[in-house]
């Protein structure tokens, strides 16, 4: 689904990723550990096309298509979704006017005509029952004055509603109380298929015993300096990132 | 800030006093990708082909007799536009303001034209197919569509009003609605009793400039009781190259009366600035209503400002009785420059004013507006909600005057002052005045700046949607609270053209 070859990117001319290499095929889950700075939220910058990343090097294909090719907007509608480490607020544009317009947009995209509104509010109802996103929120202004957690859940109900290919979660868990972890992991877990693929960011291994990873890989520094099983994460968990040093040059699975 | 001082008794001129603090917020926001300006051309920049009877260019008292001979006047009214004329020619042109007044050459202007067809029509059939293919681009059905939708339209192209709807059904309930012109002729006592009771022809240099000049505009009554059963519509179209366009709009609400009336313009694209100064006029008495709504998309120039209009317009109303309401709602997007105040003179005790506008500046626009709201009367309350928005290098100012004077007890005021800054080079400024003279006034003053961030539009790119929509949807909900109050079909318009204007401000 997903084949990044020695990605490298810059912004401001710091070079930020230096060369990193990932497959992720339908059905996967890819952990995504490393220490802060170290480049996992630049890495999904650059896949979704955030403007002020330059890309100096490398490859990336979704689907077998060029995903540099495409402006932020198109990946999104080619099934590409991004759940923000720091969702931001729009005043005045209410959430789901919001939803509305993403799901038609996407499904313009695909010649499939817009939801009717009856359909519509029934998907929002179906989806909001899966994240136990409270139905209040749907009708206030894009995140504005949500709280920490109630701004994440909001990315996972958009998640559940746009039904994308491939899920980046950058630090959903971060800002989640325990039963928030909880019921958005479960409902993660519920939109896992056989024909879609997450990348999942966090620096705790709590939210991998939830959101079971077939891969953990370790950012450092811009590169993927080592790939494993689930283990991995526990091991990180207890000895931290020092012991792992050296680059390796392929992290591909 | 220059700022001319409010002279005794002469508290309705064009000035703002010198009390009051005033606030200017300059955008300053790096992210370049807020900076490129498209080059979508005017969206209804074409020039109607129909035969004028136009005036020599030029302004003196020949020319007044000739518009005023032209029209058939009855003496008072000439010389009422002779005495304006002389004011005219006394007063100074404004200073005060936050921009650039380019110089106008007021002998370089044309001040009549009117279609020289026949100007009056029994129906549809009769009328010029020019002018009617003219509005049907605009998008302005004059037909049967607004007719079913429950619109009269009294259709101003240029000057003179060419085609008048509706007006049976309104005359069964004794409403007038015709232009001015005919008023003068109709409905002398009317016309006599109200015009320029609200804004005297000696008001301020345009307002003077329009009582000496104005060709044409409408005229309402809505009589004792009546709710007017439909929306009142104008557009107003400016069309002969250099002519200026001086209309005048009056409207009384006499007691326990509604109407709500809606104006709006387009005009085509010229390259030589035409000045536009209107009057409108409202007075409502005792437990009446009036409600105005103006949509204003006249051309703004090119991306160097080069060609626009320049929009002087003096609008006011008074509620002269008790618990009367005037309540005046404005989406601005046109115009090079635009500058207007709507302003309620709260006479009446328990009378109420409320003043809702959105204003868009871009590339060269400017645009200085804001209202004014004159607390006389006991117990008179006022609400201002004021929406700025500014791209490219527009420059937005915010200008409220509140003004409480010593018998309004318990007067109270709410203003809402809110900026929105596209890209990096355009500015924001709030010019808020407040003068008090009574101690148990209330006086409420918010304001806030906002910006349209890169990470917003990126936000919203990520999940599937383009920048141009990403740019209406902002707008349309930073712009909400003032669209909601335009009646529905208007209210639809206006989003689309709040969309139409933004089109391209962001990279
Ligand atoms: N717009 C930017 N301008 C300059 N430097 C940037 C920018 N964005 C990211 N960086 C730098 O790139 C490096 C990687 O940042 P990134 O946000 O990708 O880290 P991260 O691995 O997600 O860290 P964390 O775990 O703290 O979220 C950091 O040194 C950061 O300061
Ligand atoms: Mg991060």
């Amino acid at each position: 689904m997903l084949s990044i070859k020695n990605l490298q990117a810059k912004v401001e001319d710091k070079q930020i990723l230096k060369g990193i290499n990932l497959q992720v095929n339908a059905g996967e889950v890819h952990a995504i550990m490393g220490p802060n700075g170290s480049g996992k939220s630049s890495l999904a910058s650059v896949l979704t096309g955030r403007e002020n990343f330059e890309v100096t090097g490398g490859e990336v294909l979704f689907d077998g298509k060029d995903l540099l090719e495409f402006s932020p907007e198109n990946r999104a509608r080619e099934g590409l979704f991004l759940a923000f480490q720091y969702p931001i607020e729009i005043p005045g544009v209410s959430n789901i006017n919001f939803l509305r317009t993403a799901l038609n947009e996407i499904r313009a995209y695909h010649n499939e005509p817009p939801l009717e509104a009856k359909e519509f509010l029934r998907l929002t109802r179906e989806k909001q029952k899966l994240v136990e996103f409270d139905a209040k929120l749907t009708n206030r202004s894009l995140n504005e004055g949500f709280s920490g957690g109630e701004k994440k859940r909001n990315e996972i109900f958009q998640l559940a509603m746009l039904n994308p290919k491939l899920s980046i979660l950058d630090e959903t868990d971060s800002g989640l109380d325990i039963d928030a972890l909880r019921i958005v992991s479960n409902g993660v877990n519920k939109l896992r298929s056989e024909k879609n693929a997450f990348i999942v960011i966090t620096h705790y291994q709590r939210l991998l015993e939830y959101i079971v990873p077939d891969f953990v890989h370790v950012l450092y520094d811009g590169r993927i300096v080592k790939s494993g099983a689930k283990e991995l994460a526990l091991e990180l968990e207890e000895k931290g990132y020092d012991w792992i040093k050296e680059p390796v040059t392929t992290a591909s699975v | 800030m220059p700022a001319e001082p409010v002279a005794a008794g002469k508290v309705f001129r064009y000035s703002f006093g010198s009390l009051g603090q005033y606030i200017i917020i300059m955008a300053n926001n790096s992210a370049d990708i807020l900076e490129e300006y498209s080059d979508k051309e005017y969206e209804f920049g074409f020039v109607t082909d129909i035969e004028m009877d136009i005036a020599p260019r030029g302004l003196n008292e020949d020319t007044i007799h000739f518009i005023s001979t032209k029209k058939k006047e009855p003496q008072w009214l000439l010389d009422w536009r002779l005495k304006a004329y002389q004011s005219f020619l006394k007063q100074p042109e404004p200073h005060w303001q936050n921009f650039e007044l380019p110089k106008i050459d007021f002998q370089d202007i044309s001040y009549y034209a009117a279609p020289k067809s026949r100007a009056k029509y029994k129906d549809m059939n009769e009328v010029d197919p020019e002018l009617i293919a003219t509005f049907e681009k605009l998008g302005i059905p004059l037909s049967e569509q607004k007719i079913l939708a429950g619109v009269a339209v009294d259709a101003v192209f240029d000057s003179v009003s060419v085609a008048t709807t509706f007006k049976e059904t309104l005359k069964e309930q004794g409403i007038i609605f015709s232009s001015i012109s005919e008023a003068v002729k109709e409905h002398p006592e009317l016309i006599q009793k109200y015009l320029g009771s609200v804004v005297p022809h000696s008001d301020n240099i345009y307002a003077a400039l329009n009582a000496a000049v104005f060709s044409d505009g409408s005229f309402v009554y809505i009589p004792k009781g009546v709710r007017c059963p439909m929306e009142l519509s104008t557009y107003f179209r400016i069309n002969s190259e250099n002519t200026g366009q001086f209309e005048r709009t009056l409207i009384i609400a006499d007691e326990g009366s509604y109407v709500s009336y809606l104006e709006g313009c387009t005009a085509p694209k010229r390259d030589e600035n035409q000045m536009h100064a209107a009057v409108v006029e409202l007075v409502a008495l005792e437990n009446a209503e009036i409600k105005y709504s103006t949509v204003q998309n006249w051309y703004p120039g090119d991306k160097e400002g080069k060609g626009g209009i320049y929009n002087f317009v003096t609008k006011r109303g008074v509620c002269r009785g008790a618990h009367a309401k005037i309540s005046w709602t404005q989406v601005e997007t046109g115009s090079a420059i635009t500058w207007k105040y709507p302003s309620v003179i709260l006479q009446g005790d328990y009378s109420s004013g409320e003043f809702y506008s959105v204003a868009v500046t871009k590339n060269k626009q400017i645009a200085d507006t804001g209202t004014k709201m004159y607390h006389i009367g006991k117990g008179t309350k006022s609400r201002i909600i004021s929406k700025g928005i500014s791209a490219g290098e527009g420059q937005n100012s915010y200008r409220g005057l509140v003004q409480v004077g010593s018998k309004a007890e318990n007067a109270r005021n709410f203003t809402q002052c809110d900026s929105l800054l596209i890209g990096d080079r355009c500015g924001a400024h709030t010019f808020p005045y407040i003068e008090s003279k009574n101690k148990s006034a209330t006086i409420e003053h918010e304001a806030t700046t906002s910006k349209i961030g890169e990470d917003q539009i990126f936000y919203l790119n990520q999940r599937g949607i383009d920048t141009e929509k990403a740019v209406a949807l902002i707008v349309n909900g930073y712009a909400k609270e003032v669209l909601n109050q335009l009646p529905m079909e208007f209210a639809v318009e206006a989003q689309k053209l709040l969309s139409i204007t933004l089109e391209g401000s962001v990279g």
